[in-house]
């Protein structure tokens, strides 16, 4: 079993403004490696939305993203105040952003439906009041 | 169509990416839901928002989208033009409305095709 490759960053949770620095510098690296357009779209798609919860949501975390063989493990950990009810939260349209937030653009509870759907597997570890890990899992066809 | 007829149609400014406004335009969506717009992958494809702000440019840089453009002359920041410099993305301004600069493209064969 060979080691994956590992990008470690850590993520500012003071600043909306830079957030989606990591997803953008994965998606070069991910290119630089020659991975298909379509993995490493959806490998940034689902880093960037899972970065801006953890901005947003968290006050910031750390991002780890795995590269295996056959798939790709982003695992995204803050130490924000976790989430009460995940089924509620995985609903399209369900937010608690605040009205500041929504006219940045974000905020509109697509979120974790979106990184649910661009990735293969999606685990959600939490625990209120000690933070969350959000772990996803793509494939490499 | 290609980015230079967008930018006819919408008698559009370009400021940046000047290079590539001969790229083609498979599809586009006009919305200021950045969320909304990562949803579905649309190929080939450009951004029309009202919304300026760098989120913009990384949502378009994320779905691979070749063209930004901000509608009612809202005029993005250097910072923003320079985002969307690093990664080759066409950034234009239009004095229309976002209604109305979708409703021309739409009516002139650009459509919502979307892929995978
Ligand atoms: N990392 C996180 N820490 C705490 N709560 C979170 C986190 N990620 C998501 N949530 C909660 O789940 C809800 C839904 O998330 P999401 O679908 O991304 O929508 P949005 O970010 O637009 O609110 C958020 O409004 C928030 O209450
Ligand atoms: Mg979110």
């Amino acid at each position: 079993m060979s080691e994956p490759l590992v990008f470690h960053y850590d993520i500012d949770g003071e600043d909306f403004i830079s957030a989606g620095q990591a997803s953008i510098q994965i998606k070069k690296n991910l290119r630089r490696i020659g991975l298909s357009p379509e993995v490493i779209r959806r490998v940034s798609i689902a880093m960037y939305e899972g970065e801006i919860n953890m901005v947003i949501h968290a006050k910031g975390g750390t991002a780890d993203v795995l590269l295996y063989e056959d798939r790709i493990e982003i695992i995204l950990a803050d130490k924000g105040p976790g989430i009460s009810n995940i089924e509620e939260a995985m609903q399209e349209g369900f937010s608690t952003a605040s009205d500041t937030i929504r006219s940045l653009g974000f905020g509109a509870g697509m979120g974790l439906p979106n990184m649910k759907r661009y990735s293969d597997k999606m685990t959600i570890d939490t625990t209120v009041g000690v933070g969350t890990t959000v772990t996803m899992v793509i494939n490499i066809t | 169509m290609k980015i230079k007829d967008l930018k006819e149609l919408l008698d559009a400014d370009v400021l940046c990416c000047e290079e590539n406004l001969s790229r083609h335009l498979y599809s586009a969506c006009g919305c200021d839901l950045m969320s909304d717009v990562l949803a579905y992958v649309k190929d080939q494809g450009a951004l029309l928002t009202g919304l300026v702000n760098p989120q913009v440019v990384r949502t378009a840089v994320m779905m691979d989208l070749v063209c930004i453009v901000f509608v009612r002359s809202k005029l993005p920041t250097e910072d923003i033009v320079e985002l969307a410099k690093e990664n080759g993305i066409v950034v234009l301004t239009t004095d229309k409305r976002l209604y109305e600069a979708c409703g021309i493209l739409y009516s002139n064969g650009l459509g919502v095709k979307e892929s995978k």
